[in-house]
């Protein structure tokens, strides 16, 4: 670090882009299409979708900081199981956390907390950005990556709640007078307890942001 | 009918460019196109055109099933005189049925007609005909006792992500009708399968006469077996969704859409060939009442004809090349068949198959034209070597 340079704000324009941009038009869900198969998966309520955003946030936040931070050290032949080791370590952590903290929550996710490792996100985000950006930026972008996950996780898993189950976080949202079996009308959409109707509502999501951001549309 | 022509031509300048309702201009024209053979004229290139266009075809599909929806309504109100142990006038019955089909006709064609108008008014295209047809199959293929506002949900489902989102008619990869009763199947399971949702009434609480039961000969072949008779299924007097019971009317319509040249016969006799073929093959190797059911029962049972006359033959979701059709409809029959026997969970295995197969169907005509071609090259190769 050469002592030259004129110091950077900690939270410079280019820095704020970091956390912001991954929200809309670099979206890592809904513009690279990474991160789908959990963002399935684990959608059904809120809760669980809170939870898995915010495992997902830490998890990409630290293992950019730290793979940052080691960049140089790295021989860049081994750098996926160098990388790996760190994902996997800060995984096993947050796994570990939410066993003891919010016991039911992480049964529900079951399986999926520990497949944040297989996340293509993490991955994606430590070779393209924390392997050539300094500790601070790589971390941000570590934060600004998993929100951009979460929030689609959040979006998606609202109407899954909404209409899957007719709850909101747990608490009846519509209610139990409507339904046919109290003698009213309304019946719970049992396709939005089903994965493929993330899918589609993912692709909604994509759709409606493609045609308010229309230089995401492929030119072909 | 020339007033209204007249009428017609005193209102459009309004509707082009430059008039007052410039923007509901495609309305415009879906409604005299709809009224009045367009007097399109082509002004250079290809000079042939057919006078039937997609409206004329649309409609010819709508007029093949007017068989399956007539005797629809009639088998309506007949399964509600089973149900309460009466026997009304052959009118009276019909009127029942009628009373009870037509606002599911009226939901489905006033929700997809309206979000088709909207899109295309939204997007300057043209409207597309493409509803006329999905518009009458969505109330045929759903249970009577079906809650309106789940009609309106599907259809508006189907038409937005089963149509609209591919670029509207024509461009779709699956077939809307069908994408619209997979959601009702898959969101409201209790509304479109048992015992209680094909008779009219029985939903509300009226309780059956002995020995009456609203379940489909599909879900009986399942758990027991105990079958209507052929001909009563052949005939449709049958539980079932309102259009697919009688295999009588729904043959009629095959052979108006077969001898106007609509619909493919490739298909149609190629998807029964596959249903009866798999059939055979169960039936060889029977362990259970159900595979040993004779195979020509599932041809005339539940929507295996329906789907193979009049969803299988949708000519923007089926195979294009003529030996595709014949693969495209002999694979729906044989996994209809397979889904119905093997996983009952899924008593109709035809809705299953058929949009399964619309998945490939691009597949399979990809693979027979590179067939075609490379054994052109082959050929070409020998001419040349000979020369």
């Amino acid at each position: 670090m050469s002592k030259n340079t004129e110091k950077e704000p900690l939270f410079s324009a280019k820095n704020l882009r970091l956390l912001t941009d991954p929200l809309n038009e670099k979206n890592p869900v809904t513009v690279l299409v990474l991160g789908i198969c959990s963002a399935l998966a684990v959608t059904v309520q809120l809760k669980p979708a809170v939870v898995m955003a915010l495992s997902v946030i830490v998890v990409t936040a630290f293992a950019n900081l730290i793979v940052s931070m080691m960049r140089n050290g790295i021989p860049g032949r081994i750098r996926i199981i160098v990388q790996l080791v760190v994902v996997a370590a800060l995984v096993i952590l947050v796994d570990e956390i939410l066993k003891a903290y919010v016991y039911d929550v992480s049964k529900q996710l079951s399986v999926f907390v520990g497949l944040i490792i297989t996340n293509c996100i993490i991955m994606g985000r430590i070779e393209a950005f924390a392997l050539g950006n300094k500790p601070f930026p790589s971390f941000l972008d570590g934060i600004g990556n998993g929100l951009g996950y979460g929030l689609i996780l959040v979006i998606v898993a609202f109407f899954r709640e909404l209409f899957g189950s007719g709850t909101i976080w747990g608490y009846r949202v519509i209610p139990e007078s409507f339904y046919m079996a109290n003698g009213g009308f309304y019946e719970n959409n049992g396709l939005m307890i089903l994965p493929p109707m993330a899918l589609i509502l993912v692709g909604v999501i994509i759709w409606v942001q493609r045609s308010r951001n229309r230089n995401l549309i492929e030119s072909n | 009918m020339k007033a209204l022509r007249k009428y017609l031509d005193k209102v459009k300048p309004n509707f082009q460019k430059g008039g007052k309702y410039e923007f509901l201009h495609s309305t415009f024209d879906a409604f005299e196109t709809f009224l009045f053979v367009p007097d399109k004229v082509t002004s250079r290139g290809s000079h042939i055109r057919d006078g039937v266009d997609m409206k004329r075809t649309m409609i010819m599909v709508v007029l093949a099933l007017v068989p399956a929806l007539l005797f629809g309504m009639w088998n309506t109100g007949y399964q509600h005189t089973l149900s309460i142990g009466e026997s009304w006038s052959l009118w009276q019955t019909f009127f029942f049925g009628f009373i009870k089909v037509l606002p599911i006709i009226v939901v489905s064609y006033v929700v997809g007609l309206g979000i088709e108008f909207a899109f295309a008014q939204y997007r300057h295209h043209e409207v597309n005909e493409g509803f006329l047809v999905t518009g009458m199959l969505i109330p045929l293929i759903v249970p009577v006792d079906v809650p309106l506002w789940m009609v309106a949900l599907a259809t508006a489902f189907a038409v937005v992500i089963g149509k609209e989102v591919f670029g509207g008619t024509g461009m779709n990869v699956f077939n809307p009708a069908l994408t619209a009763r997979a959601f009702l199947f898959f969101a409201y399971p209790s509304y479109m399968s048992g015992d209680k949702v094909w008779v009219n009434g029985l939903m509300a609480g009226n309780v059956p006469v002995d020995g009456f039961s609203g379940a489909t000969p599909l879900a009986k072949a399942a758990a027991y077996n105990q079958l209507p008779s052929a001909y009563d299924m052949f005939m449709g007097f049958i539980p079932g969704s309102i259009g697919e019971t009688s295999t009588l009317a729904i043959l009629i319509g095959a052979a108006i859409l077969i001898i106007t040249g609509i619909g493919s016969w490739k298909i149609i006799a190629s998807t029964f060939a596959g249903g009866l073929v798999m059939g055979l093959i169960l039936n060889a190797f029977a362990v259970n009442p159900f595979m040993e059911i004779p195979a020509y029962y599932h041809l005339i049972m539940g929507g295996f004809a329906f789907g193979a006359v009049f969803m299988a033959t949708d000519p923007v979701t089926a195979a294009q090349t003529s030996r595709g059709k014949w693969i495209y409809g002999f694979l729906i029959g044989v996994f209809a068949v397979l889904v119905r026997v093997l996983n009952p969970a899924y008593p109709e295995g035809m809705m299953l198959s058929i949009l399964l197969m619309n998945a490939f169907a691009p597949l399979i005509d990809h693979y027979i034209v590179q067939a075609n071609v490379n054994r052109r090259l082959k050929r070409a190769a020998v001419a040349a070597k000979t020369k």
